[in-house]
């Protein structure tokens, strides 16, 4: 039986564009026992999205542009531009759920 | 010999504060006041400590840190002879808290981190990983703000994890875990210091703790302060006036170099979007009115501009 597992990338970009420059990211890996941790890198895997399409990452979600409601057109919050990416691997060996790897 | 009095804070570490949300002391506190309060709190070698919940336990039971009820005024919190007492009472400590939220703060709580060697995270059964990244306490759209102190009483290299967080964050209203996804943000930065290294940080800062990968304890002391009054030129304001001068953006073809209050608040941090970032410098604006008293305060007419109004939306 094939095992097939999902990495799954987040880039938070500088605009609604996809070849705009890369603020923030997030790396979870369902396909290896590494794990990414808070504050493990100060550059980014990708310097925009763009990039990581063409390394071979499926962009399956993009955060919606909404209209800002009245009243609070100035207030921040979260990041605006999320792109969740994923890699579809074929792995060898069932993983154990627990085990985790420190990157 | 009576102790110098306060040493409050320029117009331009108070500018830097509100850009930035943190202000940073490196080894404000003598070495003797940090052995003090590392002995007063009950540390012991890393290789004397084989169960972290037990070395938890007995520190919070035993350590000289006292119970501190809510709303209790700073002044009288710690015993006037504890290490603690003695580092707020050094004039730079003192005046960076006075500058920031009042000579009458309360506290709100205080707590020792503890960041332990990867083994006995393993022996507790317990992740060895960093903490994630968050906003403290929960959702605060305040324009006032509380501060707080976080105390670094050893030397803290990179491998120890020291508190990570991501300047000019302050100023985003968001949900505590609710930004658990973002692993890394461009501009983060992570403590490695001294001992007896302070860091002032306004409490919106999304910040969390780094996984310790030394096979030493890590100590972080923190507490939020908050003000009972407005926080309205609190600082050493002789020179608030010749700090502020108005600019011609975008043509200019001879930009001063001179810091400002203006320069400072108008510098972006690697992290912003293309355009919330001017919603930053539109809300950095909107805390100067607020720490200065002057309403009208402007940088660069990003308010001006919109407060422009002469008819009905």
């Amino acid at each position: 039986m094939r095992n097939i597992r999902q990495n799954v990338l987040v880039l938070y970009l500088e605009t609604s564009a996809l070849d705009s420059r890369t603020i923030a990211w997030s790396i979870y890996e369902g396909a290896s026992t590494a794990r990414h941790d808070a504050g493990d890198a100060d550059a980014p895997p990708y310097d925009t999205g763009l990039a990581a399409l063409r390394d071979g990452w499926r962009l399956i979600q993009a955060s919606q542009l909404q209209q800002h409601a009245a009243g609070d057109e100035f207030r921040v919050g979260y990041l605006k531009y999320e792109f969740f990416f994923e890699q579809l691997v074929e792995t060898s060996d069932t993983l154990p759920a627990q085990q985790e790897t420190p990157t | 010999m009576n102790m110098p009095a306060s040493v409050r804070l320029s117009t331009l570490q108070m500018a830097h504060f509100a850009a930035r949300g943190f202000l940073r002391l490196d080894e404000v506190v003598p070495e003797a006041i940090n052995q003090r309060f590392l002995a007063d709190v009950g540390h012991v070698p890393a290789t004397e400590v084989d169960s972290l919940w037990k070395h938890y336990g007995k520190i919070m039971h035993s350590s000289a840190i006292p119970l501190v009820d809510p709303g209790t005024p700073l002044a009288t919190a710690y015993p006037k002879d504890s290490a603690v007492a003695e580092i707020l009472g050094l004039p730079q400590v003192q005046g960076a808290i006075e500058s920031l939220v009042g000579a009458n703060s309360v506290v709100d709580h205080h707590f020792l981190h503890i960041t332990f060697p990867g083994r006995l995270y393993a022996a507790a059964g317990q992740p060895h990983v960093a903490q994630a990244t968050h906003q403290d306490s929960t959702i605060d759209p305040r324009r006032a703000f509380d501060m707080q102190m976080m105390y670094f009483p050893h030397d803290v290299t990179r491998d120890m994890g020291g508190t990570r967080f991501i300047p000019g964050t302050h100023l985003r209203v968001v949900s505590e875990a609710a930004i658990a996804r973002y692993q890394n943000v461009k501009g983060q930065q992570h403590m490695v210091c001294k001992a007896g290294t302070l860091l002032f940080l306004h409490h919106g800062i999304w910040h969390g703790g780094g996984r310790n990968d030394s096979e030493r304890l890590r100590y972080m002391f923190k507490i939020r302060m908050c003000p009972t009054a407005p926080q309205t030129l609190l600082w050493d304001t002789h020179d608030l006036e010749t700090r502020s001068e108005t600019r011609p953006i975008f043509w200019n073809s001879n930009p001063s170099n001179a810091e400002t209050i203006e320069s400072v608040l108008m510098t972006p941090e690697p992290w912003f979007e293309a355009d919330t970032g001017r919603l930053e410098f539109v809300n950095r604006i909107k805390l100067w009115r607020y720490l200065s008293g002057n309403q009208g305060w402007d940088a660069d007419y990003w308010l001006t501009r919109i407060e422009n109004e002469y008819g009905n939306v």
